[in-house]
């Protein structure tokens, strides 16, 4: 265990855990969304989870930072909330922002984390990207809107964990990046049990279950 | 044997025998009395016509019964002079041939090498001093480089082994196997070597980490995954001297404790892959890789992976993630990978311009390295030297040579007599310099100080005819089709980047996009995950700072300066400088905007025009009466006549 200073208050944490865990464990909300406790390597790909470490030069993200003996921290800085807020406007401006229609509605990640940064879900400083790509349905298990994604990678992460191998991944580069499955492109169906890991994972309404549809169909074929 | 001091008669005598045997191969051919042919065969020459051109070299020599031999090479740098020859012919200096041409060749084979006349109007240069033919070292493009890495690109055979030893090398190697690890990593700290990739880190502190690194095994990376829009430094090397990495690379491994090297080079070098295999296996069959190296206990193999072609996998972290199988992206550093890299063990990544420096300065000693060129980075820095000069090509010289020197003396300036504009050092990652800048001094910190950076080594020069706000937009849209797509800063930030300088381009600039793009490049520049985001708005934000007002000419008037942005310019005929009766542009039009004026000129239909600027090169130059303007409403209008003119 080790003390350190977060936001002027004095606490204790466990070497093993990462900083976005102490802070969050301890009360102070840190908008992230890619991470998951289960992960060793955090991807730190969303870009939220920004705090100011005294004696470091820049804001880290806290999801990779360990916490040390007297570790300064601050998580409400000016700059942290500059960037936050930059990458949540970011993020907003390349999703489809329809939350009434959204199965999301009140437990997605972005409206949470949108509401204590103060920022307006349709921010007018960017433009709103205008993305190419449909509903992916041919999934078994799931219907992928990559217009909602937020390209966080925990259903890529929770899928690898369970199966072992990869079913799904990220494909495609730059702004078209999106999340897709081996198998997607031919006539096979992914090796996927269907335990609907991913759908729970996702933070937002990228990831919807199939299974509500499915089940009848598949009870008829049966 | 055990490698180190204890034993550096035995490795030396080792290599020694080597040598020799070299030497007397390699003294074969060159004492022979016959005349000897040398052909510039890396990818660049192959592309300019070398291989038609060595096919007539020898299609001639056999037509005239001769004995000649024709022998290829790598490359020599000057790319404007492709395809490059050197005939040796007794009784001559060596003679260096531009442009030769299969035609050239078929005569140089029947006037120089049978009728003994060398044809002074295709001559480039002798490579010797000599009485009889103005040498090359007269030339700037020649005198003032200075080649530590490049200096036996395009005078060895790099497919044979025996050429490469003969000429000096594995010497470093032999000398580096007498000494201890840390004496080779003391030697490289001294020597104030800095990584050539882009960043510039301390080479000698790299490999002290590798050294201390604790793992089962390490690695030694070789990255070549140049892949930078104009640069070709890497490539050239591994075309032209492949040997030279490979015993950068073994010293490396002696040094750190490695046993495994991987040559990460990317498969549209399918040359480079060729030859970098080639060279393992010549030197593993020579001894001087594979296990037990020139009779000690020290075992290095190298193999080579292929890249597919991704910008991303450059940075090293998606590099090593690009060998394990996986999507090549960056994972957050720390942990570095000299501590934990290739699966989890300690893995050195040096760029290949900086483990080919490492021959030379094991053998004349990191003071000597020193020595040259810029206190703060010193060594030679290799750029390729593309765009609007005279000469391009690749260029070796001393860190801290100016940019004007370097851009105006060793690269001949603008072709057409055009003003120069600005220099983009450092591909997409870098930034572009005006004027002012030109007496900057090449070295890490005066560029990054000027808002570029050295970057690998990539350069394109611009003259008055590019537009600044288009280059910017160009460096985007390369960068956001490179991003892996991980983090929101590059994936987003780049796309909304690119989306404003489209706009701007278009002419739909608004009130307040350069004020959005400063906070948003400086966003990216803090939030970015990567080296490729971290750097992807240096393009925008330092033609903001230093062009600014072309900018806001796109932006208010409308107006592109250079005349560049399509939507922004348009084409006319002046009437007072057409000839009656030519018709030059008409047919070079593809869309037929170009129509007979009432008295037999021709003018431009604005609403057919789609801007290609064919017009402007198929006009005749004592008329050059097709000019362009911006923005479009100046040019003016003349009616199509109702009925065609005869």
């Amino acid at each position: 265990m080790v003390k350190l200073t977060i936001d002027g208050k004095e606490v204790q944490a466990d070497e093993g855990k990462s900083l976005l865990e102490v802070c969050t464990d301890n009360g102070i909300f840190i908008p992230s969304l890619c991470f998951l406790k289960e992960m060793t390597n955090p991807p730190a790909s969303c870009r939220l989870c920004f705090v100011e470490v005294e004696g470091l030069p820049k804001p880290v993200p806290s999801c990779r930072q360990s916490p040390a003996e007297g570790m300064v921290v601050r998580t409400d800085t000016e700059l942290v909330r500059r960037l936050q807020r930059s990458a949540l406007q970011l993020l907003l401006s390349a999703h489809h922002v329809d939350c009434r229609n959204c199965h999301a509605n009140k437990r997605c990640a972005l409206q949470n984390i949108a509401k204590f940064l103060g920022v307006g879900l349709k921010p007018k400083r960017l433009e709103p990207l205008a993305m190419e790509f449909p509903q992916e349905r041919e999934h078994p298990n799931f219907i992928y809107d990559p217009y909602k994604c937020v390209l966080c990678g925990r259903c890529i992460f929770v899928c690898r964990k369970r199966t072992g191998y990869g079913v799904l991944t990220f494909a495609r580069r730059g702004i078209d990046t999106v999340v897709s499955w081996f198998g997607a492109d031919g006539p096979d169906s992914p090796p996927c049990d269907r335990c609907g890991e991913c759908v729970n994972a996702c933070p937002v309404g990228a990831l919807k279950s199939k299974e509500t549809v499915q089940a009848p169909m598949e009870a008829a074929g049966a | 044997m055990k490698a180190g001091p204890s034993n550096s008669d035995a490795i030396k005598e080792r290599f020694e025998t080597l040598k020799r045997d070299a030497l007397q191969r390699f003294g074969e051919i060159k004492g022979a009395e016959v005349p000897r042919i040398t052909i510039g065969m890396a990818t660049c020459g192959i592309a300019a016509g070398a291989v038609e051109t060595k096919a007539a070299f020898e299609k001639a020599i056999a037509q005239h019964n001769i004995d000649a031999r024709v022998e290829a090479t790598g490359c020599i740098g000057h790319c404007y002079a492709e395809p490059l020859v050197v005939i040796e012919n007794p009784g001559f200096p060596p003679i260096c041939y531009n442009n030769v041409t299969p035609g050239k060749a078929r005569a140089l084979v029947s006037s120089f090498l049978v009728d003994g006349d060398p044809l002074f109007e295709y001559v480039l240069g002798a490579l010797e001093e000599n009485d009889m033919i103005p040498s090359v070292r007269d030339f700037p493009r020649f005198s003032m480089e200075e080649r530590i890495v490049t200096a036996l690109s395009g005078r060895i055979d790099p497919e044979k082994i025996e050429n490469y030893i003969a000429e000096g090398g594995y010497e470093a190697l032999a000398k580096a196997l007498a000494l201890t690890p840390q004496e080779i990593v003391q030697e490289v700290q001294i020597s104030g070597l800095r990584g050539r990739g882009g960043a510039g880190f301390a080479t000698g502190r790299k490999w002290e980490f590798g050294l201390k690194a604790q793992g089962e095994s390490k690695t030694v990376i070789c990255n070549a995954d140049e892949g930078d829009p104009g640069a070709y430094m890497d490539r050239t090397i591994l075309e032209s001297n492949p040997h030279q990495l490979l015993e950068g690379m073994a010293i490396c491994a002696y040094a750190v404790g490695a046993e495994k090297g991987i040559v990460y080079v990317r498969a549209e070098y399918p040359l480079a892959v060729k030859m970098i295999r080639i060279a393992i296996e010549q030197a593993e069959a020579k001894g001087v890789l594979g296990s037990g190296i020139l009779g000690t206990d020290f075992s290095f193999s190298v193999s080579v992976f292929q890249g597919s072609g991704a910008f991303v996998c450059g940075e090293e972290t998606a590099l090593i993630q690009s060998i394990e199988g996986k999507r090549g992206m960056p994972q957050h550093r720390p942990p570095f990978p000299a501590l934990q890299g290739l699966w989890g063990l300690p893995t050195i990544i040096n760029n290949v311009k900086t483990l080919s420096t490492i021959p030379a300065i094991i053998k004349k000693g990191g003071e000597w390295h020193k020595q040259m060129g810029s206190p703060k980075s010193p060594g030679s820095a290799i750029f390729s030297v593309v765009g609007k000069v005279v000469h391009p090509g690749l260029v070796e010289i001393p860190t801290g040579t100016t940019l004007r020197t370097l851009v105006f003396d060793i690269c001949g300036g603008t072709p057409h007599r055009k003003a120069f504009k600005a220099v983009q050092i450092g591909g997409p990652s870098g930034g572009c310099l005006p004027e002012a800048f030109l007496d900057t001094p090449v070295d890490f910190d005066s560029l990054i100080e000027a808002g570029a950076m050295m970057g690998s080594g990539g350069m394109v020069v611009m003259d008055e005819n590019s537009c600044m706000v288009d280059v910017a937009r160009y460096f985007l849209d390369f960068t956001q089709k490179e991003s892996c797509g991980k983090c929101t800063f590059c994936r987003i930030g780049t796309r909304q980047l690119l989306n404003i300088l489209e706009r701007i381009t278009k002419g739909e600039g608004r009130e307040g996009d350069i004020e959005l793009l400063t906070t948003l490049c400086e966003e990216i520049k803090e939030g970015s995950l990567c080296g490729l985001g971290k750097t992807a708005p240096n393009p925008v934000l330092t033609s903001l700072k230093y062009f600014r007002d072309e900018y806001e000419a796109h932006i208010k008037e409308k107006r592109c300066p250079a005349g560049m942005c399509r939507a922004l310019t348009a084409f006319y005929i002046d009437l007072d400088r057409c000839a009656r009766g030519c018709d030059a542009c008409v047919g070079s039009c593809p869309v037929e905007a170009i129509f007979t004026t009432r008295d037999r000129k021709k003018a431009i239909d604005q609403t057919k025009c789609v801007k290609c600027g064919e017009c402007v090169a198929a006009c005749p130059p004592q008329y050059t009466a097709v000019k362009r303007v911006s923005p479009p409403h100046l040019a003016p209008r003349i009616e199509r006549p109702q009925e065609p003119q005869e």
